[in-house]
């Protein structure tokens, strides 16, 4: 199995045509799309149908935060992304919305447990951003289901994978891109596979990860696409400047 | 997993003569089971301790399975095949003849026969550029020492044992939290000892300790045994390895205590530089390292600085680092050469090196056998090297080698472009500049000239110069 896993798309549809392109080409022969599928972006439409035919043919689709809140929009919004909230909430149709609410926070597959943000806890999307709350939702997935060996999320916009070093502790990596990592399952690995809609580490690329469990290699990517017609879009849309900007500088 | 009996079947090996029964594996030589023929010969690696056992040296063996997936090249031994690390840990892999260093040591010693100069130039050489193979895959060693480096009868000497190794781009299993020392206490670096694992240079440390070995038949900081006799080496300087052997020359003890620096960035910055110095002692600049700070007052000082816990490892460096610090060679035409083409090279040279400390220059010019005579002294071939030389030396004079190390070379051959390249493969060179012109390129459109040639079999990048436009045209022409 090659599990293509992509996080936060962000209503970027021509990131996300991009990551699945690389991803086929990779071979990815299943898929998995952890949340934030909507906000900050402007295809929230194409975004939703393109996830929703990827559902019907299979894919693993999990609800975000952003998806949450578009659904449910918050009043009043004080914060960027609950104003996009509003928006996208207004551009997408109630069969939408509801598809969206109706998406699960984690789901098992096999020895991989999916979510968007933390299993500890999936509804307070906690970040996993250090050691410390990587181990929390490792644990918690394991508590669950004992033969978990990979828990992948997204949520914080970056691309880290963490495992058990000598001392016993979880210690932090950050990968090369398209560089195949071994990942042997008599151990237990945690990820974060980045962002295809709006990456925020200064790479203007889309990035995905590829877990290949007959050959326990893990491989993050990032994925060049029209990323500055994608800032136009989001001006085009009338949103916020701040989010065209984020697209063009990758941060 | 305790030791087999020859005729054993082992999925799918059948088990023959056990090579080596060390404290963590036995090694076996193994072929097919079915009688198949193996492409070469083949030995089985298999941990004593599985990870059922709860051992921890299992992830040494892990590691070394990780690297030997991903490393090439002629000096690691390819990996065959690899059984299950939870049940039945085993590594199948090419068996190389030879012996290694640890064993040709001790006949050396136990016949109390000291260690030739050349002898340990070959072996410092052949050691030095597998390392760079390996640095190049992006792997640091972190074990090096003399049972882990394999003699071959070919020259060869091939590294053994990658089960404390790290790859800068795979998460490191033996990395702790708290950082710990990893590695064989009398051969770790003094940033190994505070749990740095990565440096590339800590490998360069390792040979440094095996070369005052093959020298002296000392150990340069003993044989420790405590955290505290490992500390040591953070302050202390070993004795200058002439303490120990008087005829060494000056250059070889330069090297070998460059490569002992306890800063990583006081070292040769790669292999391929080390190697180079190996190969040209004339070339090395001896700058005293032998008399600096072995006094007790200087010694003191450091350990009072070290007890303090003031040991700052240099910074680890980026990835890819030996890539920048190129050896950069600098072909010569070396007769019919315009001004305007010896200022282009000049200035492509010095572009070349540029603000890069630690690149090194290596300024080269082949000279044809035939243009020496026998009768006339003038035209002898000692007097022509020594003119050559020379013109070389003049010709760099207007650079900037404030932070580089430079060196000339005259080599005789007929065949120029093959001289060239067999240079360059053999000193690792990363760059070669040359003339475009000045070798006949634009007379011989169709022929494959020096620089086409040079450029077409290259190990390396190559940068054709075209000589700017002659002085004396400069402003009558638009």
């Amino acid at each position: 199995m090659k599990l293509a896993l992509l996080s936060d798309l962000h209503a970027n549809a021509r990131a996300l045509e991009a990551c699945l392109t690389h991803a086929q080409a990779q071979g990815a022969n299943q898929w998995a799309l952890l949340g934030d599928l909507v906000g900050y972006g402007p295809e929230p439409e194409a975004v939703v149908a393109q996830c929703q035919r990827m559902a019907e043919a299979g894919a693993t689709v999990l609800r975000g935060n952003h998806d949450a809140m578009a659904v449910t929009p918050p009043v009043p919004a004080s914060r960027q992304g609950e104003f996009t909230a509003r928006w996208t909430h207004e551009r997408l149709s109630e069969a939408d919305r509801q598809w969206l609410a109706s998406l699960p926070l984690t789901v098992r597959l096999e020895s991989v447990m999916v979510v968007h943000a933390s299993v500890n806890e999936p509804e307070q999307w906690r970040y996993v951003e250090d050691e410390g709350s990587a181990a929390r939702s490792l644990q918690a997935a394991t508590d669950q289901y004992p033969e978990v060996r990979f828990v992948m999320g997204g949520h914080v916009h970056h691309q880290t994978l963490y495992y058990r070093g000598q001392g016993g502790q979880l210690m932090r990596f950050t990968p090369v891109p398209g560089v195949p990592i071994p990942v042997p399952a008599h151990r237990r690995w945690i990820a974060t596979v980045g962002s295809v809609g709006q990456p925020r580490d200064g790479d203007t690329r889309a990035g995905y990860a590829l877990l290949d469990l007959d050959r326990h290699q893990l491989t993050f990517w990032r994925v060049r696409y029209d990323h500055v017609a994608a800032a136009h879009a989001v001006r085009a849309a009338g949103l916020d400047e701040a989010l065209a900007h984020r697209l063009e500088s990758g941060r | 997993m305790k030791l087999m009996a020859p005729g054993t079947e082992l999925d799918g090996f059948r088990i023959g003569k056990c090579l080596h029964a060390g404290g963590m594996a036995h090694v076996y030589e193994v072929s097919y089971a079915d009688a198949r023929p193996s492409p070469f010969p083949m030995v089985m690696k298999v941990p004593r301790m599985t990870a059922g056992d709860g051992a921890e040296n299992i992830v040494s063996f892990e590691v070394e399975l990780q690297m030997l997936q991903v490393l090439q090249g002629a000096y690691v031994p390819r990996l065959v095949a690899s059984g299950d690390l939870l049940h039945l840990p085993y590594l199948v892999m090419e068996h190389i003849p030879g012996q290694s260093l640890q064993q040709w040591l001790d006949v050396q010693q136990a016949e109390r026969t000291p260690v030739r100069v050349e002898e340990l130039i070959r072996i410092g050489v052949a050691t030095a550029k597998a390392l760079q193979s390996l640095h190049a895959q992006n792997v640091c060693h972190l074990d090096l020492k003399p049972a882990n480096l394999l003699l071959c009868p070919d020259g060869r000497v091939v590294l053994l044992d990658f089960g404390l190794s790290c790859h800068a781009h795979y998460p490191d299993l033996l990395a702790e939290e708290l950082r710990k020392a990893v590695g064989s206490p009398t051969w770790m670096a003094p940033e190994q000892v505070v749990g740095v694992r990565g440096d590339p240079r800590s490998d360069i440390f390792a040979l440094g300790v095996i070369l005052y070995e093959l020298a002296t038949g000392e150990l340069p900081f003993g044989d420790p045994q405590t955290q505290g006799g490992l500390r040591q080496r953070l302050w202390m300087k070993p004795a200058p390895p002439q303490q120990h052997r008087p005829d060494l020359p000056d250059w070889l003890q330069e090297v070998i205590l460059r490569c002992l620096q306890a800063q990583a960035q006081d070292r040769y910055p790669s292999a391929a530089h080390l190697a180079f110095d190996l190969r040209h002692p004339e070339h090395v600049q001896v700058r005293g390292l032998a008399r600096q700070g072995v006094g007790w007052w200087a010694q003191l000082r450091r350990w009072l600085w070290a007890a303090g816990q003031h040991y700052q490892p240099s910074a680890l460096p980026a990835q890819l680092q030996i890539r920048e610090v190129p050896i950069v060679m600098v072909a010569m035409p070396h007769e019919d050469v315009s001004e305007a083409t010896l200022y282009s090279l000049r200035a492509a040279a010095q572009r070349s090196l540029g603000n890069r400390p630690g690149a090194r220059l290596a300024v080269i010019t082949v000279m044809s056998p035939n243009a020496s005579s026998s009768t006339d002294s003038a035209r002898s071939e000692t007097a022509l090297h020594r003119q050559q030389l020379a013109q070389l030396q003049r010709w760099a004079q207007p650079l900037d080698l404030s932070d580089h190390q430079a060196s000339f070379h005259v080599l005789e051959s007929g065949d120029v472009a093959t001289a060239l390249l067999r240079y360059a493969h053999g000193n690792a060179v990363d760059l070669i500049v040359m003339g475009a012109a000045t070798h006949g390129l634009q007379l011989q459109r169709l022929i494959a000239t020096v620089p086409i040639k040079v450029a077409m079999d290259a190990p390396c990048t190559v940068m054709l110069v075209k000589a700017e436009r002659p002085f004396e045209l400069l402003g009558h022409e638009g």
